[in-house]
């Protein structure tokens, strides 16, 4: 039988393989941030361990970092303790890291693939959830906690249990102005936010090939959101072009024999898969969260539903407390629903195409004046790209706030945070109570709806600007 | 690590599903560079709330929780496990977490009892009713006693195996050096180091 191609990244990857013992599966990248990093080098000091390989470890600043005033102190001295404490590790253990300020500073997982060192067939961990991001390029790439960042600094490599397979396909066009972030909330809705537990998830079929590497990493990012293990796509022509130049990518004799193997990197055509799901791309809309977690999700169109609507107590119980939490009312249409704040960014999309786009939205006009809009891009070099195209003066014409990167607004742990009560249309992956500060409530979003909900000051599709 | 055989304690009844680790604590906690003094911070958004369970006598005491589906998921925050663990639990029981939690608690000594959702329903009866009829729970049978009737619940054998022995999963993997550097010989050189340094300019 043949293989599915997270089998064959996998396979390519063990070290060790012992009867009632998970795999012992070696790491070929290790990113680090501030955040859950800490105590894991601690415990290397403790125990006299170094880092095993730090030529295959790179640190960043991200989660803490502020937006503004990057040139001075960190204003929050605990948040200032945890940053030093990252460039003390990296310093005393040798490992590459992009302070604040530096040109390859950013979101840890949209560094990554910018300068290449995300690539076909690696196995790719960070103490953070999202590295399921790193999957658009073929690679298994999975969020760890920090123990486990301890293991893989000590020794490279994390025992692991191999999970099950899981094929998403995605087929058709998706309509104009629907985006792959749509298409990722419109699976999470389908599956629950515990529908990929236990599984590497491959996103297959016509839509995932003609989407971009960002795109592609859009929907890989909110593997976690459904509870799978990993999401990863098959590597084409636009994964080699995309990688071709970057920093770090191979060149030369290099390049050619790691696109060969990379080429092989397919499921075959007679792999198994223990679950498929299928989703029909014509029929997507814009699609908009209503309520606590990823899975709270209606098309732009539809309406906050209500309790009833679920089938289960547990489901109902969790329904009526978001509406509570969310202060809405079963029934309301969601273009109804007003926001005060618009966050576009996070390693979701938080990249060049996503400010491209709200930016054609947004060009030429004004946002509302009953909001505020920040723009954060995802790395400082998106940033740069970004000023270089001009987007940044879009952005400001129009009223936005224009930040320096890093999460952000995504988790509200800088000094980005929504008040308790306020409302935001939010381009991130996660919409849990007090995610984005305390008492905050969350819509999910594309950047496409972000952009028209900024200008309209409600939910809105770019659409819907048409004639208005 | 500590091993782990059994624990009687107090069962927390947390009627909640999808409790995300942003909920266990949120994110402007976990700036500590320690393991400990995250209890503050566990569901901090609910500790205010007079009815909240952990503010009403016993579950205050408990050491066992026991919450809806899909506890722990989202963040890989350890800070999660080290909150409940710095707060006093020990064993969480549930029909379904997120991965990573489950993953991290095994790292980090916090018991992950799986059980069918009837389990769940049972003892949160039984808490709810009798609080303090404490819940034997016992790594080596791998089952949960309160009163007269005991449940049986579901953990992976390597899991149970470290626990049981209390192992430090590094000691182990490094007891493997030599696979790894025989492993490392096999690498192609095509696959990317991240030093010597290169950028874009």
């Amino acid at each position: 039988m043949g293989k599915t191609l997270a089998e064959k990244v996998w396979d390519a990857h063990v070290v060790r393989t012992a009867e009632g013992e998970p795999d012992l599966l070696y790491i070929d990248l290790h990113l680090v941030h501030e955040v859950t990093s800490p105590q894991a080098f601690e415990g290397l000091r403790l125990n006299g361990r170094p880092v095993r390989r730090p030529d295959l470890t790179l640190a960043t600043e991200d989660h803490n970092t502020p937006t503004l005033n990057i040139d001075r102190p960190i204003a929050d001295p605990v948040s200032r303790i945890q940053v030093d404490t990252l460039r003390k590790n990296a310093a005393d253990f040798g490992v590459r890291i992009h302070s604040l300020g530096d040109r390859d500073q950013g979101v840890v997982h949209i560094i990554g693939p910018q300068l290449g060192v995300t690539q076909p067939g690696m196995t790719i961990v960070c103490g953070d959830s999202h590295t399921s991001t790193h999957g658009a390029f073929g690679a298994i790439a999975f969020g760890i906690g920090t123990s486990e960042v301890e293991h893989v600094l000590a020794t490279q490599t994390l025992p692991q249990h191999k999970p099950k397979m899981m094929a998403v396909n995605i087929n058709g066009e998706l309509p104009e102005g629907v985006t792959a972030k749509d298409a990722v909330l419109t699976l999470i809705a389908q599956v629950g936010t515990g529908g990929g537990q236990g599984y590497i998830v491959e996103y297959r079929g016509t839509t995932i090939e003609s989407l971009s590497m960002e795109g592609r990493m859009t929907i890989c990012n909110m593997s976690i959101e459904w509870g799978a293990k990993a999401g990863m796509m098959a590597p084409d022509q636009k994964t080699f072009d995309y990688l071709k130049g970057r920093p770090h990518a191979p060149e030369g004799e290099e390049w050619d024999a790691a696109v060969e193997y990379w080429s092989t990197l397919v499921s075959d055509d007679d792999a198994h898969f223990d679950v498929e799901v299928d989703l029909d791309a014509t029929q997507m809309t814009p699609f908009v969260t209503w309520g606590t977690n990823p899975a709270h999700g209606v098309p732009l169109g539809g309406v906050v539903p209500a309790p009833s609507d679920f089938s289960s107590d547990v489901e109902q119980a969790t329904a009526a407390r978001a509406l509570e939490y969310m202060a809405l009312t079963p029934g309301t249409p969601m273009r109804d629903i007003t926001v005060d704040t618009v966050f576009l960014g996070s390693c979701t999309n938080g990249r060049i195409e996503d400010l491209r786009l709200a930016a054609s939205v947004i060009e030429g006009k004004h946002i509302a004046d009953t909001l505020r809009m920040l723009v954060v891009p995802g790395s400082a070099r998106v940033r740069l790209q970004a000023e270089i195209e001009g987007l940044d003066k879009v952005f400001l014409d129009a009223g936005a706030e224009w930040r320096a990167a890093g999460c952000s607004m995504c988790l509200g742990m800088n000094p980005d945070q929504l008040k308790p009560g306020e409302r935001a249309a939010s381009t991130s992956n996660r919409n849990f109570e007090g995610r984005q500060g305390k008492g905050g409530r969350t819509h999910l979003v594309s950047p496409a709806v972000a952009a028209a909900t900024a200008l309209t000051g409600h939910l809105s599709a770019p659409a819907d600007l048409i004639g208005a | 690590m500590e091993a782990f055989t059994t624990h009687t304690g107090i069962g927390v009844p947390l009627r909640r599903s999808n409790v995300d680790t942003d909920q266990i604590i949120p994110a402007v906690y976990l700036k500590r560079i320690t393991r400990t003094g995250f209890e503050d911070g566990l569901f901090s958004a609910w500790r205010n709330d007079p009815e909240f369970v952990l503010n009403r006598e016993p579950y205050n005491r408990g050491s066992i929780l026991i919450p809806g589906p899909d506890f722990g998921t989202g963040s890989s925050r350890e800070h999660a496990v080290w909150a409940l663990q710095n707060y006093g639990f020990k064993v969480v029981i549930g029909t379904r977490f997120g991965d990573i939690f489950r993953s991290n608690s095994g790292k980090a000594g916090l018991l992950v009892a799986v059980v069918e959702p009837d389990v769940v329903d049972a003892l949160w009866e039984s808490v709810e009713n009798d609080p303090e009829n404490q819940l034997r729970v016992d790594l080596e049978s791998r089952t949960i006693t309160v009163g007269d009737t005991t449940y049986p619940f579901e953990i992976d054998e390597h899991t149970r195996h470290r626990l049981l022995n209390g192992l430090d999963d590094i000691s182990s993997t490094l007891q493997h050096a030599g696979d790894i550097d025989a492993f490392e010989l096999t690498r192609p050189d095509f696959k990317p180091k991240t030093l010597p340094v290169r950028t874009a300019d």
